[in-house]
């Protein structure tokens, strides 16, 4: 699982849509390209490489939904208000299943709902009778109808309480070892991302600044950014002390400051940052990327910033079992 | 030990119920939704108390129960230890000050900076001679400095950090003693939230303020307040210093809203114990409202409200598990003899 952390109008979901070529007018892409490595999982995907970018629209619609599902934050708005959840899955499965029967496609959905832990009587129900969290797990549940090899989940739990965003997390994270599918997870709560993702890349103004596995970046960032975002949380353990989090606010996005757009909130800002901008560049031996000249050349980085790496194993990871709801 | 000072602020045993209606017609019924009930409150001077609960759980309600811009079905508010007056008189406005959770819809977005603060000061008559230096003064409270960059902005000029400053200098701007913040940093972003947390407590050391932080993040009422209420379903679970909440919870929601909440320094995943979603408050569930979510739940939580028994000083907890054995006895004809092992280990292990 891929996390991608960033402020409100970093680009997170803007990178999102993009890659499924999902946004609208007046947005354009214009440059680069989108690999999708197609390994089916289940159904009969394109196989190989893909570029998304280039892919006519026969070719997106083979990929959308099937192979690369996409669960957005607002639930509400994702879900059609005037008809009922099964309905829904019934439409879905009718156009991107044609062969399957309709008892077939009714009992294949109760499945999709059992699995993410929720009644399949709820089938019958319409998005307004359902809560926040059983309107999101509806919605996991339909991106993974079609089996997809990856799942991009924008903000998926952030309009919910902890204890349900907590439980469907859980959910997600099981159902990813049983299914295997590959995730993005985008967010403004790092402290969350620490915790769920393997890997975490964080995006500043509209780029991508610093990627690194989730254990180096929280113990040892090494992006002025990232320092002063995780210090922007505070801590559930020990002595309580003052933090300072980040001095200014994020830049307009329309007048990007020049250089590096962090400059003017760094404090170890260096004459060169204010003139160029730099590229996200591994840092030597060690598996990580970054955008910041502090990394660069022979400048002197910071003590803050060159924390050894934690020594890591794979966090081990104990597969939920999924609770199947009986009747 | 001193003796604890006198609040400043008080609610007491504060209970609403709003009314709502089924359906429409001639037989609607009407029902009420239990939002808040025997609810206590007490904000002391140069002290923050922190609100904690989830959607629904009544946080909201309590702040403005306590601002008086609602009326309590019964229970009292006391200003200095005298019931605060009928009606919402200004000079219950000019003691008590509230600050809103969006600051792009509490501020008057078609006047300037300089208007949205001039207003109180005009209506409570403050600083009359001198409205200008009152104005420039507020912003340097504030952190907004200088003072002449940001009188003559409109709000959509700001970013969502200097609003919210503003809004909170306009609260300021009568010289309130208490500040009730409804999820003051909930809609800015993550990375200017602290700026905002760290004037409330600047404001709370220098000027003495007493502060209600309302909040769903526990974390940041952990870094923040003096003092943590729990809410779960419109009933106060769980009272104590914040560090003391944090580090040994004694009401089994607590728990598990501490075990649920993001923590990156956290080794294993987190156990939940009691998932499921709070209850309809149209129908709370009999005695405890958490007991049909409650790991330990026994006979007695699902008959009585439990009420507030001591865990340690300062700390209080609203469960039967916290009840000696006799007072257990004698309120409920000893039906229950459930053990309360599991809690204290639990709490132990933290």
């Amino acid at each position: 699982m891929l996390g991608l952390a960033g402020e409100s109008g970093s680009g997170k979901t803007t990178l999102a849509l993009a890659a499924m070529r999902l946004l609208r007018a007046p947005a354009l892409i214009t440059s680069g390209e989108v690999l999708f490595h197609s390994r089916p999982i289940g159904g009969d995907g394109p196989k190989g490489t893909v570029d998304l970018l280039a892919a006519g629209l026969d070719d997106l619609r083979e990929v959308r939904w099937s192979e690369i599902a996409v669960v957005l934050q607002s639930a509400l708005n994702s879900l059609n208000p005037v008809t009922t959840i099964g309905a829904q899955f019934d439409d879905l499965l009718r156009v991107h299943r044609p062969g399957m029967p309709g008892s077939e496609r009714w009992s294949r959905a109760g499945e999709l709902l059992d699995m993410v832990g929720m009644n399949a009587d709820r089938l019958r129900s319409y998005p307004h009778e359902l809560s926040g969290g059983m309107r999101q797990r509806a919605m996991i549940a339909m991106a993974l109808a079609l089996e997809p090899q990856i799942m991009i989940l924008d903000e998926p739990t952030t309009a919910l309480d902890v204890v349900t965003q907590r439980e469907i997390l859980e959910e997600l994270m099981g159902l990813r070892d049983r299914l295997g599918f590959a995730a993005l997870f985008i967010t403004h709560d790092l402290s969350l991302l620490v915790e769920l993702a393997d890997e975490i890349a964080v995006m500043y103004a509209g780029r991508l600044m610093e990627r690194a596995p989730a254990a180096s970046l929280f113990h040892a960032p090494r992006l002025p950014y990232t320092h002063g975002l995780l210090n922007c949380f505070p801590p559930m353990h020990g002595k309580r002390a003052r933090m300072e989090g980040i001095p200014g606010s994020p830049p307009d996005l329309r007048d990007l400051p020049s250089g590096c757009a962090f400059h003017p909130r760094c404090p170890w800002a260096l004459e060169k940052c204010k003139q160029a901008i730099p590229r996200l560049e591994p840092i030597s031996g060690s598996g990580r990327e970054v955008a910041c000249w502090l990394h660069h050349d022979d400048a002197k980085v910071p003590a803050e910033l060159a924390k050894a790496d934690p020594r890591t194993e794979p966090r081990q990871r104990v597969p939920t079992l999924i609770q199947v709801s009986k009747k | 030990m001193n003796v604890a000072a006198a609040p400043v602020l008080e609610g007491r045993d504060l209970t609403k119920y709003f009314q709502v209606r089924q359906s429409r017609g001639l037989f609607a019924r009407r029902l009420s939704v239990h939002a808040v009930e025997n609810v206590s409150v007490r904000l002391e001077a140069g002290k923050v108390t922190a609100v904690v609960g989830e959607s629904g759980a009544g946080k909201s309600t309590v702040a403005r129960l306590l601002a008086r811009i609602i009326r309590p079905d019964s229970g009292q508010v006391l200003l200095d230890g005298r019931p605060a007056p009928g009606g919402r008189p200004r000079s219950y406005a000019k003691q008590v000050q509230m600050v809103f959770q969006d600051p792009f819809a509490s501020l008057n977005s078609v006047h300037r900076v300089r208007h949205n603060l001039v207003r109180p000061l005009k209506i409570h008559h403050v600083a009359d001679d001198n409205v200008e230096g009152a104005v420039a003064d507020l912003l340097r409270r504030v952190a907004l400095k200088p003072p002449g960059h940001f009188t003559e902005k409109f709000p959509h000029e700001l970013s969502g950090g200097q609003r919210q400053r503003v809004a909170i200098a306009r609260a300021l701007a009568v010289k309130p003693r208490v500040l009730i913040a409804d999820e003051p940093v909930s809609m800015l972003d993550v990375s200017i939230r602290l700026g905002v947390l760290n004037l409330l407590a600047d404001l709370r050391d220098k000027e003495q303020l007493a502060i209600l932080y309302v909040t769903h993040d526990i974390a940041s009422a952990r870094y923040l307040a003096d003092t943590v209420v729990v809410m779960y379903a419109g009933q106060l679970v769980e009272s104590a210093p914040s560090v003391e909440l944090t580090d040994n919870p004694a009401h089994p929601y607590t728990q598990l809203l501490l075990s649920a909440a993001p923590d990156p320094d956290r080794v294993e995943p987190p156990q939940l114990a009691g998932r499921g979603a709070p209850p309809s408050l149209i129908t709370p569930p009999s005695g405890c409202r958490f007991h049909p979510r409650c790991p330990y739940a026994m006979d007695i939580c699902k008959q009585q409200v439990p009420p507030s028994f001591a865990v340690s000083p300062d700390h209080i907890a609203a469960c039967w598990l916290h009840a000696k054995p006799a007072e257990r006895v004698a309120s409920n004809n000893g039906l229950s003899t459930a053990p309360v092992g599991p809690l204290e280990q639990d709490t132990k292990k933290r």
